[in-house]
């Protein structure tokens, strides 16, 4: 067994291509080209990019939404096509996902109760008294009070969506939480304490993290290690304080020197 | 540190929820068409209780009574029967062919609109061919066809009405399917360890369940319609059976004899189908979402003002932009309600300032207030003036009014992809810009608006002119709204969060356009964003909002380094900035901490 929690290498996918109907070769997009990376246990890993930098992709197929044109992934130290061949519980029980847009990621006409109880019913298979249980326990654990459970998603506001969000990834008790800008779409003050929250889950619930995001600010207030990626490609892999001090790639510079700062120096 | 973050309060529940029973009787046509429905079926359901003779009794000596004749309050038909029991019996057959017509016809048309919109590809291609080629028949002649294959009969006619159907829920239930398919919630659902099966009946369906109810409400009508129709052509209820539609066939040869025979059978459908049409209406003005948020309301042409409002006094004499005491607000459901209150700005020329705040703040509803672009109804300007010039803006009538949006004051929004016209080249939509203020002739209008497009920093403008919004970056597009908005030499440009849809490295290029194109034309620049970091980089002055009030004003230099209202405080100590790094949590943390509550 690895000392990896998620191992990929080579991993590339495309879209597109093949064959239309009338033999005219439709266009390939490779959104992510040949990206090797690995997630250690408890670490938080940041990818970060630009919009169209195959972040997103890369993050979808390490949960198992995408399903890689070629590479290899190992997840946990199991080879992620034969976490595919067991179905969708496989995947689940190990990697989490939480979306950018909380509010479009909890079903409407659920609610809340019955979204959290999905993955305590369908991953771990607890019966309903232990349900309950844990329900509690896991909106306790994001700070959102206990009649959350019988509201429906539009009466929250985003940051406390997120709250929910979070708290249904952590229901199946999975080690690797894939966060993919899980604040960009929150106010300042909101994201701060989402932040913090994820901070304290992470050591609270020993899990990892791979952190996507194109806010660098934030990259380094969290992360352990920091992915660049731009065009489907890496093009710089280094430990936080090194890329901020000292980034290698033109690409990383120009980014860090983008950034809008609040207290010019 | 577990009492570090604040347990959030919920929102209150109850009072925002409008049940849909009471939307739908809010609709005078809907509840009446719902009360005339319930009524008929109502009494087709008591057919065999109410006292009525037999309706296929025959009784030749009492052939054609007249209406209100003794015993027969609707009279006989042409072989002595009465009609009003063959009235009641016939609309009870027509109405359960309909309704389990239009049930068969849902059931099936969804399953396999949600199956081919799910399953996408080779499958969804398989499965709408196959609809596509039941539309491609006249549906009446389908019906007869259909009939004419299994033998006239009302089962035989019962199927085929529901086939000649199941294309309309067929087609409408995939365009919603497909959509959400690729929902977030539903991959959400995938990773908490749903299967295809349950995605599709739990997560999907109750979210396209109100798309098949309108089908339904707004088909019922025509299924009927068409069971009387295949009746009346002799292929649905066989003689002697009462139905709506062959009472009416049969009643044909009576027409100048005796009219009510065939009369009584169309109004009874007439009655029938206007009160299910009526009643469709009103159920999916209730259920469509586009309705419900109020897509029917035409906003005027600016936004109303309160004829009471109170007209504060220009506060700074040379500035270009003045607003006082300004107070906007909503009405919803009869209940007013301020996103605005009490603002207060100016703008020098050449200035830059910075609105700031979260979302709800009212930044934007202040930006669309200076200019009456709030939509109304719902939003009305209660109180303050908004003088340009020294002129009061609201008090201008409207055709001025109108004159001044884009030639003395222009916006820039923030999304460029919703504000270009997505089916012309953008030269042409910056070409309309110039025109709309400038009589110039073509080639002098094609002139300025390449001339715009360079200036903007469009590299090989001429030939990208001829390019249409898609294809242009993000950058790009947000080029081509500064150009627009620069068409006719603005006095004030108000930038409502130009940057935030955009990328760092390209909001760092749009930022240094729009400090330099300020600079060169010395233009007043309001800009509105959630961000510190892009105020630092290039407002003058900066006002903070915080629920509709500006809670602190000032130079943005020493805003940012010396924050006074405790709010702005906490604002910037939320911003991560690089070089905190880690340190950065910790001092979220501690800020956080419930004895550091305001």
């Amino acid at each position: 067994m690895t000392p990896h929690m998620l191992e990929v290498r080579n991993l590339t996918k495309t879209f597109g291509g093949g064959r239309a109907l009338f033999g005219g070769r439709r266009h390939m997009v490779t959104a992510v080209d040949r990206v090797s990376l690995a997630l250690r246990p408890g670490e938080t890993l940041a990818v970060v990019g630009e919009s169209g930098s195959g972040k997103s992709t890369l993050a979808r197929m390490l949960v198992g939404l995408e399903k890689p044109t070629a590479g290899e992934m190992m997840i946990a130290g199991r080879d992620a096509d034969e976490l595919r061949r067991q179905g969708p519980r496989a995947f689940g029980k190990i990697v989490q996902y939480v979306f950018q847009d909380p509010v479009a990621s909890l079903n409407p006409r659920k609610t809340i109760g019955e979204i959290l109880e999905t993955p305590l019913r369908q991953l771990n298979r607890y019966d309903a008294e232990e349900r309950r249980a844990r329900m509690t326990e896991l909106l306790d654990a994001v700070r959102m009070p206990a009649d959350t459970l019988s509201r429906y998603p539009h009466e929250f506001s985003g940051g406390q969506a997120q709250r929910i969000a979070i708290a249904r990834s952590l229901a199946a008790e999975a080690q690797i939480l894939i966060l993919d800008e899980p604040v960009s779409a929150l106010d300042v003050s909101v994201q701060a304490q989402v932040l913090l929250l994820l901070q304290e889950l992470k050591q609270s619930f020993g899990l990892s993290y791979l952190f996507i995001s194109h806010d660098l600010a934030v990259v380094e207030a969290v992360s352990d290690r920091v992915a660049v990626m731009r065009s489907g490609r890496l093009v710089e892999e280094a430990p936080v304080d090194a890329l901020f001090s000292n980034p290698q790639d033109p690409y990383t510079r120009q980014l860090i020197s983008s950034a809008p700062k609040v207290h010019k120096r | 540190m577990t009492d570090s973050l604040m347990v959030v309060p919920a929102p209150k529940a109850g009072s925002q929820r409008v049940s849909s029973w009471k939307l739908l009787f809010h609709n005078r046509l809907a509840s009446i068409g719902l009360c005339l429905l319930g009524m008929l079926v109502l009494v087709a359901l008591l057919a065999p209780v109410l006292p009525l003779p037999d309706p296929n009794a025959t009784a030749p000596a009492e052939r054609l009574r007249p209406v209100l004749s003794e015993g027969h309050l609707l009279g006989t038909d042409q072989l002595g029967r009465d009609i009003l029991s063959r009235l009641i019996w016939g609309s009870r057959v027509s109405m359960t062919v309909g309704f389990s017509a239009t049930l068969v016809a849902a059931v099936i048309g969804s399953a396999i609109g949600l199956v081919s919109g799910y399953a996408g590809g080779r499958t969804d291609n398989l499965m709408m061919r196959g609809v596509d080629m039941l539309m491609a028949f006249p549906y009446i002649l389908l019906a007869l066809a259909i009939v004419a294959v299994l033998g006239p009969g009302l089962m035989n006619a019962l199927y085929a009405i529901a086939v000649v159907n199941i294309p309309f829920f067929a087609r409408n239930v995939r365009g919603v399917t497909l959509a959400l398919s690729h929902a977030e919630f539903v991959d959400a659902a995938r990773l908490s360890g749903k299967g295809h099966v349950s995605i599709l009946a739990t997560e999907i369906l109750p979210n396209v369940l109100p798309v098949i109810v309108i089908t339904m409400s707004t088909t019922a009508g025509w299924m009927i319609l068409e069971t009387a129709g295949l009746s009346f052509l002799g292929l649905g209820a066989q003689p002697p059976q009462a139905d709506l539609g062959s009472m009416l066939g049969e009643g044909r040869a009576q027409l100048f004899t005796a009219p009510h025979v065939s009369v009584v059978p169309g109004v009874m459908i007439f009655l029938i189908v206007i009160s299910l049409n009526v009643l469709g209406d009103g159920i999916r003005d209730v259920l469509d979402p586009r309705l419900r948020s109020g897509a029917l309301l035409r906003p005027g042409p600016r936004t109303a003002v309160d004829p009471d409002r109170t007209v504060p006094k220009p506060g700074n004499a040379d500035a270009v932009l003045d607003v006082q005491g300004l107070e906007t607000g909503f009405t919803r459901n009869g209940h007013y309600s301020a996103a605005v209150k009490d603002v207060s700005l100016y703008l020098q020329p050449g200035e830059c300032l910075g609105l700031i705040g979260e979302s709800g703040s009212g930044k934007s509803v202040t930006a669309l207030s200076i200019m009456g672009l709030v939509n109304s109804p719902p939003g009305i300007i209660r109180n303050g003036a908004v003088y340009l010039h020294g002129e009061d803006v609201l008090a201008m009538p409207e055709t001025k009014l109108i004159a001044c949006r884009g030639s003395r004051v222009a916006y820039i929004f923030q999304d460029p992809l919703t504000t270009l016209h997505p089916m012309h080249p953008i030269g042409r939509q910056v070409e309309e810009a110039i025109a709309a203020h400038q009589r110039l002739d073509r080639s002098s209008l094609r002139e300025c608006s390449i001339a715009l497009l360079e200036r903007v920093g469009i590299p090989d403008a001429g030939e990208r002119a001829k390019h249409f919004p898609h294809q242009l970056s993000g950058g790009q597009r947000q080029r081509v709204g500064i150009a627009m908005a620069l068409a006719n030499d603005p006095d004030v440009i108000i930038a409502d969060e130009p940057t935030t849809a955009l990328d760092v490295t390209v909001q760092a290029q749009i930022l240094d356009l729009l400090r330099e194109l300020q600079k060169e034309r010395g233009m007043a620049l309001l800009f509105i964003t959630h961000d510190f970091g892009v105020v630092a980089d290039i407002c003058d002055r900066v006002a903070v909002m915080k629920d509709g009030e500006v809670v602190e004003t000032g130079d943005t230099r020493g805003l940012l380094a010396n924050p006074q209202h405790a709010y702005t405080k906490r604002l910037i100590a939320c911003v991560p900035e690089i070089g905190q790094g880690k340190q950065f949590l910790e001092h979220v943390s501690a800020l956080f901490r419930p004895e550091n509550w305001p």
